[in-house]
């Protein structure tokens, strides 16, 4: 089966204001999403507890909120149905330092009259572990973000590195909009979800961009606009399939993976679906953007290529002996 | 069909994949397994902090009973004797004994000595505080592995992690109640002293607040049964560090009791106390509580002693063993708890598992329906992937972790990227009208950089992600690294040495089966 048969260049960069202006709106949104909203930090950043209790059939969820409301530990916590109805969560914002009697035995006690019950995970977070998890987890996406920026320069060019690098912000940054929408809870595993988009993402830029390298040795026309055309559409099956199936994966682990892994496989599935349109409708035009030279950039090469033949040729001679 | 070493370099991978992950997919007896991590087997993962400055207050009263027993032993006659502020403060009474205390003091490492006239000021050295931080936490995280491979669950960690932190697992928890045991076990200070009641004002104890009592160098303790209070000398006459031994035994009315037994030292000085004490009452205090108080009928040699004071067989058995294990020189407190139960665990990999394959079998499937038989070679390499992970992660006894599932997950959707790639340069060549063999070498060749390069930066990612995540982070990290990497093996060399092999069998006519492409205009083509 052949779903992308290669014809001619599709037009893309002719149309490259538009995306950018899509773009552009979608992270804005996301900022201000961010900014005024703001992100509904889990305990792993924000510091807290988190007791899971399954219940014997239906979770008396009223029940639960009744019986925690006289204890101090647990004020302003909230009780929410967690995936299906005869488990709940219980979440506050405090933490215990005591080792012997903690929050989870605490709940374990208070909710004696409920009904039959187990409790099946207790996390808590101190708030200064918080903190410090909050500064590792922002250096670790600069880290990373840097990381790749020097590879890129190095592998590619300076201005491909910027473009791939601003794309990488691009998806990271509408990503983290999606979460903000959906009220998704931010903890490690989000960081996490966040790495790995800036991995793939960067991984279907990385096609995108290897074919224009080979196009702008092979393409005729000394266009970059042309050159970019037909790089994309050469790689546009490629980057769809890859994508898909991804995203079916994906799909799974967020439709069958259990609530635990919710956000995170949600997080991967917007990022999936945002690295997939930046790396074909943004990567490549910031490149035009750049003023990326194809007559300089060949130039170059030819430069590079005539020098190493003169070395070679010297190389030659001097085995033949005749310098 | 001829072999070439790239088939064998696959097959040899495909064998040490299966062999390996068989005793982890078959929860084989023999071999190394991979193991689970806390949140798929469950059990308790903490961060444990430590109150150095305790350790630092504790440090100075001991050095206070040091300076005590000394000025006793030598005559000595001083006055005002007491730990203020963090010193040792007293006065010597007759100027001519001050060589004398000044050779006791001298003996005595990491104090600076400050005299006013005959007062004396003693107090730690900045760097002998420092020592005694790091002492504390070191012996923290040897006393807490100590009493946890005492408790007898199978294999419990307990390592330092950061400056001053303690990382603590425990797996195969049954229930709360069990992890809440513990807990108590590894907080238990287990700080068990001999303390002597002060006979001269004891009757007036419950009138006696507790500033009143410091005023004459006691405390006031309460007992853990009865919750009488008692007033005793502030200074203890020895404490659990000179303990060599203590066992569970019952008493006569067959409650339990702790039999504990002193090193030669503290043998000597408990003899020469009960011998000099007769008819005065001796404290046995454990964590600032006075479990009894018999009254000293004689002089008491040989150093063993007995803790006993209303315990269920449970709790003395753990009392004995962090009196055996030793104290911990400064309290621990928690500042990360996760607790996993098991149910929950199995929940987690059934859902992961369910997805696992869900994913798998889609990828699998479209595949070859879009590849023909190019996906089934693709599909090949990609169980062969499937397996290299777990073999690789039993090989070095890895830990799996659920985020460590979604990457495996993860990867399923991604190794196949390698082998879309090169199939859409196949394809191309072909159409292009090049051979057979010509299309798969280049398509191979073009693809190669393609590849590469985006492996690695996502694998620069993956590094950072292992560098600064924590425990299930750290698994996700992990997987993912080894799928990448397995998949340049499987994905690049595995498909192109299977194509090698094949390719004399492929004619222009089928490519239809062969690539899933219409052979129109491939097999014509110049």
């Amino acid at each position: 089966m052949e779903l992308f048969k290669y014809k001619k260049p599709i037009p893309l960069m002719a149309k490259s204001k538009l995306f950018f202006t899509i773009s552009v709106v979608a992270v804005l949104a996301s900022y201000i999403l961010i900014f005024t909203k703001g992100f509904n930090l889990g305990i792993d950043f924000a510091g807290g507890t988190v007791v899971q209790v399954k219940y014997e059939g239906k979770a008396p969820i009223e029940k639960v909120r009744e019986a925690i409301r006289s204890s101090k530990i647990f004020e302003g916590a909230s009780v929410n149905f967690f995936g299906s109805d005869d488990e709940i969560v219980i979440k506050v914002r405090s933490s215990s330092k005591k080792l012997g009697t903690d929050i989870g035995d605490e709940a374990r006690e208070l909710l004696k009259s409920t009904g039959k019950f187990e409790v099946r995970r207790v996390d808590m977070v101190g708030p200064k572990v918080g903190s410090e998890l909050r500064e590792k987890g922002l250096t670790a996406l600069l880290l990373a973000i840097a990381g790749i920026l020097i590879y890129v320069s190095f592998r590619f060019e300076w201005r491909f590195a910027i473009a791939s690098v601003i794309a990488l912000v691009h998806d990271i940054s509408i990503a983290m909009g999606a979460i903000v929408l959906f009220n998704i809870e931010v903890n490690l595993d989000i960081l996490a979800a966040l790495l790995t988009i800036l991995g793939y993402s960067l991984n279907d830029t990385i096609i995108v961009f290897d074919r224009i390298r080979e196009g702008l040795v092979s393409v005729k026309s000394s266009k970059l606009a042309d050159v970019i055309d037909e790089s994309v559409t050469r790689t546009l099956a490629r980057t769809t399939l890859t994508s898909l199936t991804t995203f079916f994966v994906v799909l799974t682990l967020f439709l069958m993976g259990g609530e635990i892994i919710h956000g995170f496989s949600f997080t991967l599935l917007v990022g999936i679906i945002v690295g997939t349109y930046s790396s074909i409708f943004i990567a490549s035009p910031l490149l035009m953007a750049m003023k990326f030279n194809v007559e300089g950039y060949r130039k170059k090469l030819a430069e590079k290529k005539r020098k190493e033949e003169e070395k070679a040729r010297l190389r030659a001679m001097y085995e033949q002996g005749t310098v | 069909m001829k072999l070439n070493y790239r088939v064998v370099i696959f097959a040899a991978a495909a064998i040490f994949g299966i062999v390996l992950s068989m005793p982890s997919l078959l929860q084989m007896e023999k071999g190394s397994k991979i193991t689970l991590g806390l949140d798929l087997q469950g059990g308790l993962h903490m961060l444990l902090g430590v109150d150095t400055d305790e350790a630092i207050r504790s440090k100075i009263k001991s050095l206070a009973s040091a300076i005590k027993y000394a000025v006793e032993d030598e005559d000595l006659i001083i006055d005002g004797f007491k730990v203020k502020n963090g010193n040792v403060e007293f006065e010597l009474l007759d100027k001519d004994d001050m060589p004398k205390m000044d050779a006791i003091l001298e003996k005595m490492e990491g104090i600076a000595v400050e005299k006013d006239g005959m007062k004396y000021m003693v107090s730690l050295t900045p760097a002998e505080k420092e020592s005694i931080k790091k002492y504390a936490i070191t012996q923290a995280v040897d006393t807490i592995r100590n009493r946890l491979d005492q408790f007898g669950l199978a294999e419990p960690t307990v390592a330092k992690q950061g400056k001053e932190k303690i990382l603590v697992e425990v797996p195969g928890i049954k229930t709360p109640e069990q992890e809440q045991r513990i807990r108590e076990l590894i907080a238990k200070a287990a700080h068990l002293q001999l303390m002597a009641i002060d006979e001269e004002r004891a009757a007036n104890v419950d009138n006696m607040t507790p500033a009143e009592a410091a005023k004459y160098g006691d405390v006031i303790l309460q007992g853990a049964q009865d919750g009488r209070k008692y007033l005793v000398k502030e200074i203890p006459i020895l404490d659990g560090s000179m303990l060599t031994d203590a066992r569970v035994a019952f008493d006569q009315s067959n409650q339990p009791v702790i039999n504990f037994s002193l090193n030669s030292q503290g043998a000597q000085i408990f003899g020469d106390f009960t011998g000099k004490n007769v008819g005065k009452r001796l404290a046995v205090v454990l964590d600032n509580k006075v479990y009894s108080a018999p009254v000293i009928r004689e002089r008491i040699g040989g150093g063993s002693g007995q803790i006993s004071g209303g315990f269920s067989v449970k709790e003395a058995h753990d009392v004995a063993i962090a009196l055996r294990s030793g104290a911990l020189l400064a309290p621990v407190f928690m500042e990360e708890k996760r607790s996993v139960g098991p149910s929950l665990g199995a929940d987690s990999i059934k859902a992961s598992m369910i997805a696992l394959i869900t994913g798998f079998i889609a990828v699998v499937i479209f595949m070859v329906f879009y590849y023909g038989i190019a996906g089934i070679v693709a599909d090949i390499a990609l169980i062969v992937n499937l397996f290299l992970i777990l073999a690789i992660m039993a090989l070095f006894g890895a830990t799996l972790t659920l985020p460590g599932m979604a990457g495996i997950v993860l990867t399923v959707g991604m190794a196949v990227d390698a082998n879309v790639i090169i199939n859409e340069r196949i394809r191309e060549l072909l159409h292009q009208g090049k051979s057979i063999t010509k299309a798969i070498e280049q398509g191979y060749a073009n693809a190669f950089s393609a590849i590469l390069d985006a492996n690695i930066t996502t694998l620069i990612a993956a590094v950072v992600l292992y560098a600064y995540g924590t425990g299930p982070i750290k698994g996700f990290a992990i997987t993912m690294s080894i799928g990448i990497l397995a998949s340049m093996l499987t994905a690049i060399l595995g498909t192109h040495g299977i194509w090698q092999m094949l390719e004399s069998k492929i004619s222009k006519e089928r490519v239809g089966i062969w690539f899933g492409i219409k052979p129109e205009g491939v097999a014509d083509a110049k």
